[in-house]
């Protein structure tokens, strides 16, 4: 009864007081008891992947967002976790349970590879660089199509659970265990270390922080969570090809990322899971069928012309204010501030300068 | 083979250079990571393939109207889209990639999804010490050679070259100096749209046009920039020199070369990059903090 009450008041004071943790908590709820109510197959089929798409953006946001290396290469993990994953399953008939672990082992391997790679470049010469490495293993993969499937990649992997509604379970449990991570350790000190090396690597350094370990630390972590959704999604959607490591794919993260907002981990998931369903509903009808890709441009341009720091920090500016004494958020509707009882100005908003320039 | 290695590396290398030349000039002047750049490339040939086949204009005529005609939506879309967001570096970079993939969606409602083929608008081929190259392809060396002429002069022997190498070198010096930044952005966006339209226009009779071609160019270009080094002129052409023949070898002279050519000349820029991370003639940029 006592723990009951405490998680009570730690919910009151930390969630329910802040409208932005309140949204996040409900959204969570509707995602984890909408089966219940509503067992749609293709609802529930595009929300899956859209989970495993979210847990990928969250990813690349831990990366670019955070230590500023703005990878455009992301789909290189995803490809990876992917393919291994199959690739044990179908040659080694090892259980998916496993190889989806061991894919993810390789994808961060490689991240580390690549972020050890990467340590001298900086800026756009890291994201240009980037770029290449998925591009070389599509071109390996063409080279070597016994071995890789060629361009057909592999069809009929075994799925992890059978089932529309386990399956859906599976893809929300973990994206929200792992996006809720990603949040919690960009939250701290490590977090913070990030946020140094991207604002000046060169203090950051000569405050004592080994800056090298920790870039080729984020790239393994974010690698090892992208490399996780590949695996997921391979098995989920039973193949694996080179879709998985395409160009589009990288640039579809940097949108999902920059269209939510950078430096956040929510505000990719919140773009996946507004800018999926968009382009998918908008496939489902016929005319746009076609179009559908042109209207994604279009409501990307649209946004960025007006919210140009991201979707997510502008509507949390709506919604919240910064204490300018503390700086604490509270409700934007509350005169002063939860935490030092200092009066807040609704019109004077401070507009905390965007973080994650490239 | 070594005449085709010879021949193929030389257009290919001369195209690279005219796309690789107008990314490295819009981002030395105004730090644009241009990804519509080689969209505009796509524009160009579409635009030509239009007026061409469909309207039945001249050639000639149908390639100048083209490369205005892209070359004026470039600045339409510099004006309403990248200007209103330039202090937002992050969003630039998606708009452009947005605007890319604006351009592809648009040719593909336009014109389908299908190959389109550009009647060669010209027979025969010149015979040079033995190799005997299209007149077709040999339109593209000589365009290509001739616009690189034309931007080095630009460059080294006019004002408008003064003032864009000298917002490349320090945008607020330049500023300070008299210099309209703005015009000298807009100015560059329009001559680097230009050269990448006019690349098109030369490729389309020889390439086929289809609305996915811009991702190929797009990624060896990028390659070729890094290679050279961001916002130089010479390490672009230089760089687009190297790529194209690697390329051209990997194809000619390795077993499913055409499969790894982007491996080989993208594993050539890692490495360069690894022993030299500021690429081959890397302007060193004041140091951002």
């Amino acid at each position: 009864m006592y723990r009951l009450r405490r998680l009570w008041v730690q919910l009151r004071t930390e969630v329910l007081v802040l409208p932005s943790r309140a949204l996040v908590l409900a959204w969570a709820l509707v995602l984890l008891a909408l089966p219940l109510a509503y067992t749609d197959a293709y609802v529930l089929r595009i929300l899956t992947l859209m989970c495993l798409f979210a847990i990928f953006a969250a990813s690349w946001d831990l990366l670019a967002g955070y230590s500023g290396q703005v990878n455009f290469g992301h789909a290189l993990f995803f490809g990876a976790g992917a393919y291994a994953s199959a690739l044990l399953t179908l040659k080694l008939g090892m259980p998916p349970w496993l190889t989806v672990f061991a894919g993810t082992a390789v994808a961060a391997l490689l991240g580390v590879a690549v972020g050890a790679l990467c340590l001298r470049l900086r800026g756009s010469y890291l994201s240009l660089a980037t770029l290449a490495f998925p591009l070389i293993a599509i071109g390996l993969l063409f080279a070597f199509p016994d071995f890789s499937g060629g361009e057909l990649g592999f069809s009929g992997l075994p799925r992890l659970i059978n089932g529309v509604v386990p399956n859906y379970y599976l893809a929300v449990v973990t994206m929200l265990v792992l996006v809720f991570s990603l949040w919690l350790l960009a939250d701290s000190k490590f977090g913070l270390v990030l946020h140094a090396i991207r604002d000046d690597e060169v203090a950051a350094r000569a405050s004592g922080i080994n800056t090298p370990r920790y870039k080729v630390m984020v790239f393994a972590i974010a690698a090892a969570c992208a490399g996780l959704a590949g695996g997921l999604l391979a098995h989920y959607m039973r193949v694996t090809g080179p879709f998985t490591l395409e160009t589009a794919l990288s640039f579809q993260v940097v949108i999902w990322g920059i269209f939510g907002g950078v430096a956040t981990i929510y505000g990719p998931v919140v773009a996946v899971f507004i800018l999926y369903p968009v382009t998918e509903w908008f496939g489902g009808f016929q005319a746009f069928g076609e179009r559908r890709l042109l209207l994604f441009g279009v409501i990307v341009l649209l946004v960025l012309l007006y919210m140009p720091r991201g979707l997510a920090p502008w509507v949390r500016d709506r919604i919240e204010t910064l204490c300018p004494r503390c700086k604490q958020r509270s409700a934007a509707w509350k005169s002063h501030c939860r935490h030092c009882s200092a009066a807040l100005a609704p019109t004077d908003r401070p507009r905390a300068s965007g973080p994650g320039q490239a | 083979m070594i005449q085709d290695i010879l021949v193929s590396g030389l257009i290919s290398s001369s195209v690279y250079a005219l796309l690789a030349i107008g990314f490295s000039l819009i981002f030395g002047v105004a730090r644009i990571v241009n990804i519509a750049h080689t969209a505009f490339y796509m524009l160009g040939a579409y635009l030509f393939y239009s007026l061409l086949v469909q309207l039945g204009i001249n050639f000639a005529i149908a390639g100048l109207l083209a490369v205005a005609g892209v070359t004026a939506l470039s600045l339409a879309c510099y004006k309403l889209i990248i200007e209103p967001l330039r202090e937002h570096e992050s969003a630039v970079l998606i708009s452009t990639i947005a605007l890319a993939i604006l351009f592809q969606e648009l040719m593909l409602l336009f014109y389908g999804g299908h190959y389109l083929g550009i009647p060669s608008t010209m027979d025969g081929a010149v015979s040079i010490a033995g190799v005997s190259i299209a007149y077709q392809r040999f339109v593209i060396l000589v365009v290509a050679f001739v616009m690189l002429a034309a931007t080095w002069y630009l460059l080294n022997h006019t004002r408008l070259g003064l003032a864009i190498r000298a917002t490349a070198n320090d945008l607020e010096v330049a500023n300070l100096m008299g210099m309209n930044v703005h015009h000298v952005a807009l100015a560059t966006v329009a001559f680097s749209a230009a050269l990448a339209a006019i690349a098109g226009v030369v490729v389309a009779p020889v390439f086929v046009v289809d609305p996915y071609m811009w991702l190929g160019p797009l990624v060896t270009m990028l390659a070729i920039v890094v290679l050279g080094g961001l916002g130089s002129v010479k390490g672009s052409v230089i760089g687009a020199f190297i790529i194209g023949f690697v390329e051209a070898i990997t194809v000619f002279a390795v077993p499913s070369g055409a499969f790894l050519k982007g491996a080989v000349a993208l594993s050539i820029m890692v490495a360069v990059l690894l022993l030299r991370p500021q690429g081959l003639y890397g302007v060193v940029f004041e140091e951002e903090r």
